[in-house]
């Protein structure tokens, strides 16, 4: 992940150097390489800038039949269609919200996890521990929301079941929309927490033992280790992910939540990205479902930098 | 490493609570996929009530033989193997060389290139304008709509890039060149044979994907013949559920058919589940390990 950083200042340094001396022989002798890169370049030129170019039609009335030049111009229209729309503070709300919650509990669970299983022995039971909870990450997002349906059926599905046994009454979990958020994310962080392990492990392998050694023979107990040499390790892999999942807070992920929604939990599970589904894709609006869509991106891309730039000045652990 | 220094009572305690953690962590996650199995060899009947809870009640295999008379299941699933395939196929062509090239510090136009790339990771055209292209390509109901628009990942080169740099010896590479070995045979002959577990890692990170990606064929495919066994999934599990719960007012015909197709739909969920996801579970105990890799390649600093 730090290499994004490292790819954008050792580099440059390098071929300024070098820059004077024959760029064009390196060129004629490596034209192969640009061989190598040609498909890659071609897939994002045209599937990732391709679609940008579209995005004009956001201030347009695209009308199918004159194309996307050939469409009219707009201006503002749609975006101001959509601002003053009612539902522009529930979708924004429900985002927001739904991203939040989802860092609050999604985040630091698997770094507890991590330090958790940190401190078991290697061996078998370490091993199992591992491959169970790193295993629900390969299922689906369909089978995700089939099992999820299916866990929490009124009457039927097992959860309700063991909540009845309790003594309580189970709530109707998939109709309910004060569920909703709390289905998806609780969800969300059986079927990733264990993957999101992995990251942490890594680092804390890399901790030298001689620091823990010190660390004992000064009398420092499990946890006075884990809190002061373990948790610190965590603390730039901490960082740059919580930079990534702040960039993406109006990136939910949507293709669950399209899963899980219905008619009557709508009114807490319509996000922005499945707004701009149903209204662009399913209601053919394609102008103002772009328009939205557009909104959503300009959000993630600003947060994205805001956040690097909060987190440049008072640390060294950006992304940039 | 710290075998001379005993643990206090303290230390102890810590463990003990820590090992408590881990167990109850491993078994909140170990419980549903137990459950699932056994739900699938059990009678609805004692699903539904709650009665089969952890082990299998009243052992049958209808739910499995339901899901192999099902035809769409079974172009679903072969429709999948082949999307899977060319998808992945694609997936590595793409994605290998490029990554290669990025790896050497002598290729002109790198720093370009790789901001090009990384450029798509915060911004992109989003989903209407993405689609018309598609469309306008020609591509609709097509396999391509499903392989071509995901044919590479920046955060995948991003891995395989790092695996370049940092596993295959600069000094390997020059003395080839010296030699006067072009890039092409020092990729072909020289690298990728020594990029086995890079490969392993990248077609596994693709092919799980591919398998169970659901939203691009939802999109862009119109011909149910050609729904890959995601999308056959979400009818038998999301959309027939969602209607059995929130139907509202339907009238008395559409509710008997709902509910037989319901009734279908209990005994076949749990086997179509484990039918569907058993080839990615299956295999990853056994490549956990390239799994776990591709994670860590990722995390490196460069």
């Amino acid at each position: 992940m730090q290499d994004i950083k490292v790819a954008a200042t050792g580099h440059a340094r390098l071929n300024s150097r070098r820059a004077s001396k024959g760029i064009w022989k390196r060129i004629v002798q490596n034209w192969e390489l640009y061989i190598f890169i040609a498909p890659a370049f071609f897939y994002f030129l045209i599937f990732s800038y391709g679609p940008m170019y579209g995005i004009q039609i956001a201030f347009k009335n695209f009308i199918p039949t004159k194309g996307i030049t050939g469409s009219p111009w707009v201006g503002f229209d749609h975006f101001e269609r959509f601002f003053h729309s009612y539902y522009f503070w529930d979708l924004l709300w429900n985002t927001l919200s739904i991203s939040l919650y989802e860092l609050a509990i999604g985040f630091p669970i698997p770094i507890l996890l991590a330090l958790a299983f940190n401190e078991v022995r290697t061996g078998f039971f370490k091993k199992m521990v591992q491959t169970v909870t790193y295993a629900p990450h390969f299922i689906s997002v369909v089978v995700m929301a089939g099992m999820i349906i299916t866990f929490l059926s009124p009457s039927t599905g097992i959860v309700v079941h063991i909540i009845e046994g309790l003594g309580f009454n189970a709530p109707d979990f998939l109709t309910d929309p004060r569920w909703f958020k709390s289905m998806y994310v609780f969800s969300g962080v059986w079927q990733s927490a264990g993957w999101g392990t992995i990251i942490y492990l890594a680092a804390l392998s890399g901790v030298d033992p001689g620091l823990h050694e010190a660390a004992i023979i000064d009398g420092a107990s499990r946890f006075q280790r884990i809190r002061h040499i373990n948790i610190p390790t965590l603390i730039p892999t901490m960082t740059i992910l919580l930079i990534l999942n702040m960039g993406s807070l109006f990136g939910v992920g949507f293709e669950k939540i399209l899963l899980l929604q219905n008619p009557l939990n709508m009114e807490s599970s319509d996000v922005i990205s499945t707004f701009v589904y149903r209204s662009g894709l399913v209601d053919a609006q394609y102008s103002f479902s772009t328009a939205v869509g557009l909104f959503n991106s300009v959000i993630n891309a600003v947060l994205l930098v805001v956040v690097n730039q909060v987190v440049r000045r008072t640390s060294e652990n950006s992304l940039w | 490493m710290l075998s001379g220094v005993k643990e206090t009572k303290r230390d102890k305690l810590f463990l003990v609570c820590n090992y408590i953690f881990v167990s109850l962590a491993l078994l909140i996650v170990l419980y549903p996929l137990v459950y699932m199995i056994s739900a699938s060899i059990s009678d609805p009947k004692y699903v539904g009530s709650g009665e089969m809870w952890l082990w299998p009640k009243g052992i049958t295999f209808d739910g499995y033989k339901r899901v192999f008379e099902n035809s769409s299941i079974w172009t679903g699933y072969r429709n999948t193997i082949v999307y899977t395939v060319v998808g992945t196929a694609i997936n590595l062509v793409v994605t290998l060389p490029a990554a290669y090239a990025l790896s050497r510090k002598d290729f002109v136009g790198r720093n370009f290139f790789t901001a090009m790339f990384m450029f798509t990771m915060f911004f992109g055209g989003g989903l209407v304008p993405t689609y018309l292209l598609i469309k306008q390509l020609g591509m609709i109901n097509t396999i391509w709509a499903i392989v071509i628009p995901s044919a590479a990942s920046i955060w995948n080169i991003i891995v395989s890039r790092t695996f370049f740099q940092s596993s295959i010896p600069r000094e390997l590479q020059e003395a080839a060149q010296i030699d006067g070995c072009t890039n092409m045979r020092l990729f072909i002959k020289i690298i990728l044979p020594l990029s086995m577990p890079i490969i392993a890692v990248m077609a596994l990170f693709y092919g799980v994907g591919n398998w169970n990606s659901y939203f691009s064929a939802l999109i862009y495919l119109n011909d149910t013949a050609k729904y890959p066994l995601q999308l056959v999934l979400r009818q038998i599990l999301v959309l027939q559920q969602m209607s059995a719960q929130g139907g509202g007012a339907i009238d008395a015909s559409t509710a008997a058919a709902m509910n037989s197709k319901a009734e279908i739909a209990e005994l076949v969920k749990y086997a179509v589940i484990i039918v569907a996801t058993v080839p990615v579970i299956v295999i990853y105990p056994f490549l956990q390990r390239y799994f776990v890799q591709g994670v860590m390649i990722g995390s490196v600093k460069g």
